[in-house]
């Protein structure tokens, strides 16, 4: 079990109105998987990821990823989780303009302690199918590249889970096919991978579907 | 390694806005350079009055009459010190290698057409080497001139010139407060002290400046110099106690006279120029804190511009420290490059100072480096707030940044 989530509830408050963004989500995720989770806006998938993502807490509930509970850590300590354990790829790529790629990839081996981590970086890059982009800036390269550099970067600490965020809502329909064969071919090496997705066509390409509807999950909590 | 790609950074999203970034620095670099400049022309002053004080003679002590007030500056008209007391003085203190008793006063001396108000002092051929004049040409007067109240004179170097011009003053007649007096000879030029031009003036013999000239029975001042490794301060003892009981002072009532040493004279001077350091490198650094504010004010408004990256790093495992750090650099790099061009205005500037006034101006590395390590202080202290914002952003909020 690589995740396992139980009772996660997150409220925010906006203005006079609480809203209740997760209200007790159960979710178990083994190692090697691949999850869609899908549902309408506002269904709270955005905060789950969050949460998985540990870029933010629960108000109440249980998270433990990779065998660490993570639900009440320190910001400090949910800065390495994420370092360690978490490899992100997001809609908008969110690669820093001002790097090549070589250098966005090797950022997170920065944070981590290493020294320059050039080599490591290359051979994620090399994994993605983009060994002749290395000294390209963001710019330079298009939309389907530049998720590629995302998924590198994603990759170069060896994570525990992939959590990709509608990473194809930015690209056009043969290069987002592009992007899922790479994160299928991914899962089958054996890396553990969750698309947040309201896209059907995506949520399609995984084996197990979670969906979400008012902050619930309503279907595919537990491996079918 | 993690320091140098941000410092690289750091670098680069300054030379993403060149003009920004040089607004930016302008307040640092007007900082450092004006705390440069001021401290350069501190220093020079304080140099030259420690030059112009060591000029006047070493081992010297100077007997006025009148009370030692706050710092000895205090002279009364009190008529306390004669001939007589200078004379025990040399007969009675051990220590003393020299004396001369000494009166003066303005007086205006004429020569042919040329007419000018000078100070002529009275005193005798000892004067010159506790004073550390020099005799350029000609000779000073001699024992038996003096007591014979010869009227001759020697004549400060600037004096001699205002009289007589190029041509040779040597054996001329001039007339001091309408008194014939033969130049005997010319002294060394030893540079104005700012109170007073020592090359503008007359020596005469004492006795003709007491009797002839001014109509004096007391001394203005005994100037005394002691022996080479004398114990000044137990000369100057021993000068109070024979003064006293010649003065017939009683105990416990003030002496009516105060004795200066140079050590004295060089504190005063350095209490006065550390004023005027502290006066100006203070009114100099308030330009370096509106510089940091300008810091401030640009980190602030980069750590919002750049909300998305933040979130972006923090996303990948960057911890606040890390975050914290990459501003902290940021600030640091303005104000270390405002401050290396700081330094260069604030030298370009002492060096104008020089060239375009009278004034001198002395940089000292040590002044270069308090300039440019307080400039690295500012960036610390004024980058740490928006560096600390950048550091305490949401992680979620700021990836939604737009």
């Amino acid at each position: 079990m690589i995740i396992r989530a139980e009772g996660l509830v997150k409220t925010y408050v906006m203005g006079a109105t609480t809203v209740r963004a997760l209200d007790g989500v159960d979710l178990d995720i083994d190692e090697g998987e691949m999850v869609a989770i899908s549902g309408p806006s506002g269904s709270g998938k955005s905060t789950l990821m969050h949460i998985l993502g540990c870029l933010d807490r629960p108000d109440s509930g249980r998270y433990v990823l990779a065998g660490e509970d993570v639900s009440s850590l320190s910001r400090n300590r949910l800065a390495e989780i994420r370092n360690r354990r978490i490899g992100f790829v997001f809609q908008t790529f969110n690669l820093l303009p001002r790097l090549r790629a070589l250098e966005n990839v090797e950022l997170p081996l920065l944070y981590a302690g290493h020294g320059s981590a050039k080599d490591r970086a290359a051979e994620a890059l090399r994994t993605v199918g983009l060994e002749d982009r290395m000294h390209h800036r963001p710019t330079q390269l298009s939309g389907g590249q530049r998720q590629r550099v995302a998924v590198a970067r994603a990759l170069i600490t060896d994570p525990a889970i992939l959590l990709a965020d509608e990473p194809t809502g930015n690209l056009d329909s043969r290069t987002g096919d592009e992007i899922l064969t790479l994160l299928e071919t991914l899962n089958a090496a054996g890396r553990t991978i969750i698309i947040v997705t309201h896209e059907v066509d995506v949520a399609g390409r995984c084996r197990r579907q979670v969906h979400m509807r008012d902050g619930r999950v309503v279907d595919g909590a537990k491996q079918s | 390694m993690l320091f140098w790609t941000t410092v690289k950074l750091g670098l680069g999203s300054l030379l993403a806005s060149p003009l920004r970034s040089l607004l930016a620095m302008l307040g640092i670099i007007i900082g450092v350079g004006a705390v440069i400049s001021m401290l350069a022309l501190a220093t020079g002053a304080q140099k030259q009055v420690l030059e112009r004080l060591s000029a006047m003679g070493t081992n010297l002590l100077v007997v006025r009459p009148g009370q030692s007030g706050f710092h000895g500056v205090m002279t009364g008209t009190q008529q306390t010190l004669t001939l007589a007391d200078a004379q025990a003085l040399l007969k009675e203190v051990p220590g003393v290698r020299r004396l001369a008793p000494a009166v003066g006063a303005a007086a205006q001396v004429k020569h042919m057409g040329n007419n000018v108000r000078v100070r002529v002092t009275g005193t005798t051929a000892t004067y010159l080497p506790i004073r550390d004049f020099a005799i350029q040409t000609g000779r000073i007067f001699s024992e038996t001139e003096a007591d014979s109240m010869a009227r001759v004179a020697v004549l400060g170097p600037l004096t001699a010139e205002n009289l007589f011009g190029a041509s040779d003053a040597l054996a001329q007649v001039i007339k001091v407060n309408g008194v014939n007096f033969t130049v005997l000879g010319i002294l060394k030029a030893k540079g104005d002290q700012g109170w007073f031009n020592p090359d503008d003036q007359v020596i005469v013999p004492y006795t003709t400046a007491m009797k002839q000239l001014f109509g004096l029975d007391y001394l203005g001042e005994i100037d005394i110099q002691a022996a080479d490794g004398a114990d000044l301060l137990q000369v100057q003892a021993d000068i109070t106690r024979v003064l006293r009981r010649r003065h017939h002072i009683q105990e416990g009532v003030p002496d009516d006279f105060n004795i200066r040493n140079q050590a004295d004279m060089i504190e005063t001077a350095n209490q006065f120029t550390r004023t005027f350091t502290i006066l100006l490198g203070g009114i100099a650094s308030i330009s370096l804190l509106v510089g940091g504010i300008g810091i401030m004010n640009i980190m602030l408004v980069t750590v919002t511009e750049r909300t998305r990256e933040i979130g972006i790093r923090k996303a990948i495992g960057a911890k606040e420290h890390s975050i914290l750090l990459q501003f902290l650099i940021e600030a640091l790099i303005i104000s270390g490059l405002g401050g290396l061009l700081g330094v260069a205005a604030g030298t370009g500037g002492a060096v104008a100072i020089q060239y375009f006034s009278e004034f001198v101006t002395v940089l000292e590395l040590p002044s270069i480096l308090l300039a440019l390590s307080f400039s690295a202080v500012v960036g610390i202290f004024f980058g740490w707030y928006p560096a600390l914002r950048a550091a305490r952003l949401d992680p979620v909020e700021a990836l939604r940044y737009e």
